[in-house]
């Protein structure tokens, strides 16, 4: 798919070179790339060079503010450098360990129900049409007492949605362009790639790769992953992520306190980002709500992709406070609410049905097992790249591991991986310019792969 | 009684152009001082411009409040355009059968292409598309038309101008204030003052009159329509593309109801030779498949399709299906891939039919009252006439008296008031009897 984004026009617009083109955007996702082959044999030019220069065009302008993304959003782009490493050596072994997704088995309770929901949908009784667009009843009232319970959250301040990332954007949209944002650096590229989309931000700025408007806030080993607040200049919206991805660095009791505070100093809201919070081994807050006063500066958006393996199945949440309000006293609520209602028609409702089936007790108990296979996992790559002599961050807290190549180029050192290896990973600078000189290793995979990867590291790295 | 004595019954039309806006709790007391935390966001000014709530939920609402004060009441719902027969058994055994598959080593998935998958996109193609040229490549499968409508917008920005059709399915002008085109609400018309209103009545076939109409980026569409139940006709549409085509405009074709189409009208505008140059189609599974609920849908954005820099439409799209979405479900999509095999499609095609038998039902209870009533031969909704009323009360009057939601024609927007919009989803016993309570009442 991001093949698209460097192919010029007129490839696309000439039938000769179509067939040369990969057409397909789901070149990245598949195996391999299939070229018809008898096209290479005759080059039929069937639109002239002239015909190019008058191919049709409206007379719409592109969005300005679409045109300022750099490239391919992040996890395509990996994928697209995944299809091309299989092209050259079709059969590798390749082992991914780059774009966070989920390999295991979803628990036979949480699938079960799934199934019968599908089934009951070919009844009378059991047939369900439109459901309301903030969500089932029974799967906000079960969010809200299994991670909220004595956090004030209600069910009504809950907003079941297909997932996280689409929070996000529905989250910018409800913002609009006249605010100002504050990210973590490194982040999860959906904040600044929305926010870019959304138009409140200036143009990249390619020497210091950051969007102007933009204020990023550096997280590094040295401040322990968490901002100096200090030198944090006051925006509107501060898109906070913990546990972290990509560095994995989960956020202390009192770093999120001074957050809050901070937030409450300026009069910002906090974007909070939960969606590993099952993975946390410390004993740091699970919810941003467990800090108090954080219900008038924050919304939580969380997911139960990492959770209940369901990055395909889709579905999430967002926790947006009834005390949450504008500078003019407007509940954010209603706003959000009113986004969800027109913007939105509600997440799947067998996808709800697993959700409910994934808050049943026995339902928690599967998704533990499951995270605990993955944190496993992730111990295991930890404790590779250790042993290698690296410096190695996260994997404590979150599924991934973020692993330090001080000096180096951390596209040139996830190419290298790739060549040398067959392992996807996922190259630091992807997550913004405070990720450049580190490589995020995903924890996601079969315990064969992920022994097999640390194999191939060792054998790289000794 | 005649439906002219019915109106005789009803409040005149007067200024209100929706119901009163329920005001929001302020955390202000009564004596002005500022309660609580307030933080220092600007509230987004789209927003604020939106007067109400959105239509649908409005709808609920004042069929929740009907019921508090009438308990016993067997209401009929005839309002939301929302399916009510159950899928058939292959297409939710294929679903049953992908979600069994989930908690297997082969069969789990995880994140799929966010373009949707790749033998859905081409059973999609092949159903709808064969021999307009679209590809499977040009199809991005989505959660529903809904939401497709919305990441279309964000993907053209605030600085486009639109025109929608006059009435029409307010997601187009609720998503376009919503990202900051629409400038600002005319009270006295109802009307946003940066978008073009295409006024379609009976008067104009319920086709606007493009040389009245001034160039816009982009024209919002919909055949068959919702809510007045037309379907396009070739010519109308051949008009329209070339309309498109002179002004340089792209048109968002909203085909969510072509399977209802019984007249040989076109089902898809690419049908019309030179379509793919200036239109993007957005489809769904809601009403096709009963899948409402489910969530399914599609948009078709031709490679040909192109910015005035040149730049093709379908790279941005991509771009924000990748960057704002991260797939339809993939146990849904395993429902769609079975809505499109021929047994699923058989099936599907037994419940439109049934649809459209409650369609006649109504419509036939309604023309022997002398109300003016159209649509329900190329869709689901049948859009009735009620001159010289406020559609509200009309709408108020008839949940009152007969206990039927239906939905006002001025919710769809100003050329809409006069009208009521009843849909002909529901239990064929329900539809009998709504008829019946109709008859009765006017």
């Amino acid at each position: 798919m991001s093949l698209m984004n460097n192919l010029s026009t007129s490839m696309i617009s000439s039938s000769s070179s179509a067939f040369l083109a990969p057409t397909s955007f789901n070149a990245s996702r598949t195996r391999s790339v299939s070229v018809p082959l008898k096209s290479l044999n005759i080059v039929k030019c069937v639109s002239t060079p002239q015909e190019q220069q008058t191919a049709y065009k409206t007379k719409v302008s592109r969005n300005a503010n679409i045109a300022k993304l750099q490239a391919g959003y992040l996890f395509p782009e990996v994928a697209r450098r995944r299809a091309a490493h299989l092209l050259k050596y079709p059969n590798a072994q390749v082992i991914s360990l780059g774009i966070g997704d989920t390999t295991e088995p979803i628990p036979d309770v949480i699938t079960s129900a799934m199934a019968k929901k599908s089934h009951a949908l070919s009844t009378l009784e059991g047939y369900s049409g439109y459901g309301a667009e903030q969500g089932e009843k029974a799967v906000r009232a079960a969010l809200a007492s299994t991670f909220y319970g004595n956090l004030g959250i209600e069910e009504d301040d809950i907003f079941v949605s297909d997932g996280a990332k689409c929070d996000i954007s529905r989250l910018q949209v409800v913002f609009g362009s006249n605010v100002t944002m504050a990210v973590q650096d490194p982040s999860y590229p959906a904040y600044v790639d929305s926010s870019v989309i959304m138009g409140q931000t200036g143009q990249f700025q390619k020497d210091v790769e950051k969007y102007a408007n933009i204020e990023y806030m550096r997280c590094t080993p040295e401040n322990g992953f968490f901002p100096d607040l200090s030198t944090v200049a006051r925006t509107d919206i501060i898109f906070f992520c913990s546990p972290n991805n990509p560095t994995g660095a989960a956020a202390t009791r009192e770093q999120l306190t001074q957050l809050v505070q901070f937030a409450k100093d300026n009069g910002s809201i906090i974007v909070y980002d939960s969606a590993y919070a099952l993975y946390m081994s410390d004993e740091n807050p699970r919810s941003i709500f467990e800090i108090p006063g954080a219900k008038e500066v924050a919304i939580e958006t969380a997911s139960f992709s990492k959770y209940a393996g369901f990055t395909g199945v889709r579905l999430g949440w967002t926790v947006v406070p009834k005390q949450l309000l504008f500078s003019d006293g407007f509940p954010v609520a209603k706003d959000f609410n009113r986004i969800v209602c027109t913007c939105f028609n509600g997440a799947s409702n067998i996808s709800q049905a697993g959700g409910l089936a994934c808050l049943s007790p026995e339902g928690l108990q599967a998704m533990q097992e499951v995270i605990g296979f993955y944190k496993e996992n992730t111990k295991i790559i930890v404790e590779t790249f250790n042993s290698l002599g690296f410096k190695v961050y996260g994997g404590q807290n979150a599924p991934y591991v973020w692993v330090h190549f001080p000096g180096r180029n951390s596209w040139d050192v996830f190419s290298e991986i790739l060549e040398k290896t067959h392992i996807v990973t996922t190259p630091g600078s992807g997550f913004g310019p405070g990720g450049e000189g580190f490589i995020r290793v995903s924890a996601f995979g079969h315990r064969e792969n992920v022994l097999e990867a640390c194999r191939r590291f060792k054998q790289l790295y000794n | 009684m005649y439906y002219s004595q019915f109106l005789s019954h009803v409040c005149m039309p007067h200024a209100v152009l929706s119901p009163p806006k329920r005001s929001w709790n302020s955390s202000e007391s009564n004596a002005g001082r500022r309660v609580g935390h307030w933080s220092k966001v600007p509230r987004n000014v789209n927003l604020e411009k939106l007067r109400s709530g959105y239509l649908f939920p409005e709808i609920s609402r004042h069929e929740s409040e009907h019921l508090q004060k009438n308990p016993g009441a067997s209401l009929i719902r005839l309002g939301i355009g929302d399916t009510t027969h159950p899928i058939p058994d292959t297409i939710t055994q294929a679903m049953a059968e992908h979600v069994r598959g989930l908690s297997t080593i082969q069969g789990y998935r995880g994140y799929g292409a966010e373009q949707g998958n790749m033998a859905l996109r081409k059973a999609i193609a092949g159903k709808f598309y064969q021999d307009m040229g679209i590809k499977a490549e040009e199809i991005f499968v989505s959660d529903g038309a809904q939401c497709d409508i919305s990441r279309l917008q964000l993907l053209l920005g605030p600085n486009v101008t639109m025109a929608v059709q006059d009435p029409s399915f307010p997601a187009y002008i609720d998503s376009s204030v919503v990202v900051g085109q629409a400038g600002e609400l005319e009270e006295e018309t109802g009307k946003y003052g940066n978008i073009t209103y295409m006024n379609c009545g009976p008067e104009n076939h319920f086709f606007p009159d493009l040389s009245t109409i001034p160039r816009t980026d982009v024209i919002f569409f919909c055949s068959p329509n919702n809510p007045t139940g037309h379907a396009a006709s070739r010519q109308q549409l051949k008009q329209l593309v070339e309309f498109a085509k002179a002004n340089g405009s792209i048109i968002a074709y909203d085909s969510a109801y072509t399977a209802y189409i019984r007249d040989g009208s076109p089902r898809s505008i690419f049908e019309i030779p030179g379509a793919k140059e200036v239109a993007i189609e957005i489809s769904s599974f809601s009403k096709f498949a009963g899948f409402t609920g489910v969530r399914l849908g599609w948009t078709v954005v031709p490679e040909e399709l192109k910015y005035s820099n040149g730049f093709p439409v379908i790279k941005d799209f991509n771009r924000i299906v990748c960057t704002c979405f991260n797939g339809a479900s993939n146990i849904a999509q395993a429902g769609g891939l079975a809505c499109l095999s021929t047994d699923g499609y058989q099936a599907l095609r037994n419940v439109i039919d049934y649809y459209m038998e409650n369609a006649k039902i109504l419509v036939d209870g309604f023309e022997p009252l002398g109300l003016k009533v159209y649509g329900g031969k190329n869709a689901p909704y049948i859009w009735v006439h009620f001159p010289g009323s406020n559609s509200w009360n009309v709408f108020s009057e008839i949940l009152k008296k007969t206990n039927i939601v239906t939905v006002p024609g001025r919710g769809f927007g100003p050329a809409g008031e006069g009208y009521i919009r009843i849909s002909a989803f529901g239990q064929r016993e329900q539809i009998l009897e709504a008829s019946r309570r109709l008859k009765l009442y006017l």
